[in-house]
């Protein structure tokens, strides 16, 4: 590495201003995505596909999720009911896209709320050390004694079912584990120089905590949100499995398959098979979606694959 | 601390001195068990003194572990000090809290050693550059923020065209040019440079040595330089002072320091370092001192260096010498010249 030698130019990935300009930041990105990261570009198509299929369920869905016909119980998949009906002779194919909506709005919430806590908990834990990581540690070790399902399963049958507790318990559970790997990503990055360089120019914590901490364990944590996601989906769904769940009728992915789809499974595999498959795409498509987002927020990787 | 400031020889501040630092100690505690129980302590930096007069180079040198970068770090407060006296522009600074260090730290900046591990790799150039700036209020609005980072980039060489860029697009001299443009940036008058030379590589150890000397020439810095190559130091110092185990030994102008080494461990020192050319290299004596540094935890008694040193005497063991200035105006501290 001599002086004169030319940085690495990276015509295709870095494009001078001057082209920059002609694109948008955000059509530029996607572009970068599709090329450089095929699998996560398809990932997040198809987790897209289902995002926008919740958001628009009742205005997609040929029928109403609770719209009975007992004429049609347990019909096979047909033209007029794509994936079939189950016991009640409601829609499949309406119950999953709604579904879809309730449990995106789980799966995000969830992990949303979960990311936040372990970055504030993760930082300050990691950041400053001593008597507040001494502190904060002990009590995420005390938190974790408990099983998770354990803990749903107490405060659910304490305060009853509905999404907000379950988001609430589900966001607290995985927000204070996952503050651990935060913590973790945290004290690594700290003991970098550039973390010394701005202390020393007399940089205030919280700018240094903003600017130079958190945008560098940003990959751990997009990683973190994004099984995290599908994990409170299929936490949720574990949780209606046991009957505590988002209560019935509303249709969730997990009820759907704990309870008419497991009752019926050798009589009409379809209701099981069809929440079941698409729970499988969501949490797959949003991992390989969160790992290559992982990579190329990182500009040491522009121009690597 | 007023009246501490004014016993100061050194007190009104047009005088020459920036930087005083009288006796400071930098002390570690060695813990042991469950209860963390103080069972000793390391002496990084044991009673070390010395001044910088403006716009001078005064360079720490000596052994890895010897506690040049501790000294260096306590001087600009980044390191707890467990005694003594630092004054920075006829100011004591020894116990001003961090809030009350911020404006002195504009004044003092420091230049890494790793030009890789030093530079955020999520920043882009103009933003670590200008990062001084905002961290003190002092960008002001976008075009004046761009025109400063654009003139400190010219100020070290850089092309202001690459102000876009992110550090890993850079070679390591061109990084190290960022880290100096980046201390730069608030018209500091002290810049402690840790071993900012000695990642890159010989040929741009030169180049970056020389833009380091017209910038103090231009902008009047004082540098306080950490290295342990001598041949960096003889070629960029005014005045040298070697360090032993966590004290001085010898503070000299440079010429007479390389010259005519007095103290027993600079002369060790100088010696150690090879002759480019064989003639002399092998007329030169193979080895003056032998054995290992001994551990900073447990040092020996009296002087720190009578176990290897070859004209040690009774004394050396038992008392400790003093840093004392001689009759060529040197201090040296060894029990030879008292």
């Amino acid at each position: 590495m001599t002086d004169t030698a030319l940085p690495k130019t990276m015509p295709e990935t870095a494009p001078s201003p001057l082209v920059a300009g002609a694109r948008h930041p955000i059509v530029a990105f996607i572009q970068r995505l599709i090329r450089e990261k095929p699998l996560g570009a398809f990932g997040g198509g198809l987790f897209l596909i289902f995002l926008v299929c919740g958001l628009l369920a009742n205005i997609i869905a040929p029928y109403a999720a609770n719209e009975t016909n007992m004429a049609l119980r347990l019909e096979a998949p047909s033209l007029s009911h794509w994936l079939g009906t189950d016991h009640l002779g409601r829609d499949l194919l309406s119950r999953v896209l709604i579904g879809a909506q309730l449990s995106m709005m789980v799966g995000f919430l969830a992990a949303g709320l979960a990311t936040v806590v372990s970055i504030v908990l993760g930082l300050l834990s990691g950041y400053l050390g001593g008597r507040t990581d001494m502190l904060i540690q002990r009590f995420v070790d005390a938190w974790m004694i408990f099983p998770d399902l354990l803990l749903l399963i107490v405060v659910v049958s304490i305060v009853g079912s509905g999404m907000p507790q379950i988001v609430l318990v589900l966001g607290l559970l995985y927000g204070i584990g996952g503050s651990r790997i935060v913590r973790g990503a945290v004290i690594s990055v700290r003991e970098n120089m550039y973390t010394h360089a701005a202390q020393s120019m007399g940089a205030r914590t919280l700018y240094i905590l903003w600017y130079h901490i958190l945008p560098n364990v940003m990959p751990v944590v997009i990683v973190l949100f994004t099984t995290r996601v599908g994990a409170a989906i299929l936490a949720e769904a574990g949780l209606s499995f046991l009957g505590l769940g988002v209560p019935p009728p509303a249709p969730t992915w997990g009820g759907m398959l704990s309870g008419d789809g497991r009752t019926y499974m050798y009589m009409a595999p379809w209701l099981a098979i069809a929440p079941g498959v698409c729970l499988t795409i969501v949490v797959y498509s949003i991992n390989v979606f969160g790992d290559a987002l992982r990579d190329l927020l990182d500009p040491r990787m522009r121009g690597s694959r | 601390m007023s009246d501490a400031a004014t016993e100061m020889p050194h007190a009104d501040p047009a005088d020459e001195t920036l930087m005083q630092v009288d006796d400071l100690k930098v002390h570690f505690p060695v813990t042991e068990g469950l209860l963390n129980r103080q069972v000793g302590s390391i002496k990084a930096v044991d009673g070390v003194s010395f001044s910088l007069r403006r716009g001078e180079t005064f360079s720490l040198v000596g052994e890895s572990g010897c506690g040049k970068s501790t000294t260096a770090l306590a001087a600009l407060r980044m390191q707890p000090v467990t005694a003594g006296r630092i004054l920075f522009e006829g100011v004591d600074i020894t116990h001003y809290s961090q809030a009350q260090m911020r404006p002195i730290r504009r004044r003092m900046q420091m230049v890494y050693q790793d030009p890789f591990g030093s530079l955020n790799p999520r920043m882009r150039v103009r933003d670590i550059i200008g990062e001084p700036l905002v961290v003190h209020g002092l960008a002001g609005d976008k075009v004046k923020y761009k025109a400063r980072v654009r003139e400190l980039m010219a100020l070290v060489g850089l092309l202001p065209d690459m102000a876009d860029r992110y550090p890993h697009e850079f070679s390591g001299g061109q990084r190290q040019r960022i880290g100096i443009a980046r201390s730069l940036a608030l018209d500091p008058s002290l810049l402690i440079c840790d071993e900012p030379v000695s990642a890159l590589d010989v040929s741009i150890q030169a180049q970056v040595v020389n833009l380091m000397m017209d910038l103090q020439e231009q902008l009047g810095l004082t540098y306080l330089f950490i290295a342990h190559d001598l041949s960096v130091v003889r070629h960029i110092s005014n005045r040298v002072a070697v360090m032993y185990l966590g004290r001085i030994v010898e503070i000299a102008d440079r010429d007479p320091l390389f010259d005519t080494p007095r103290h027993p461990y600079t002369e060790a020192l100088l010696a150690a370092v090879p002759v480019a050319n064989p003639v002399i290299e092998a007329s030169r004596p193979q080895q003056i001192v032998t054995g290992e540094v001994p551990s900073v935890r447990n040092p020996p008694s009296g002087c720190h260096f009578h176990p290897r040193c070859p004209k040690v005497m009774p004394e050396c063991k038992t008392e400790t010498p003093a840093l004392r200035p001689r009759d060529d105006g040197r201090l040296i501290a060894c029990h030879l010249y008292d």
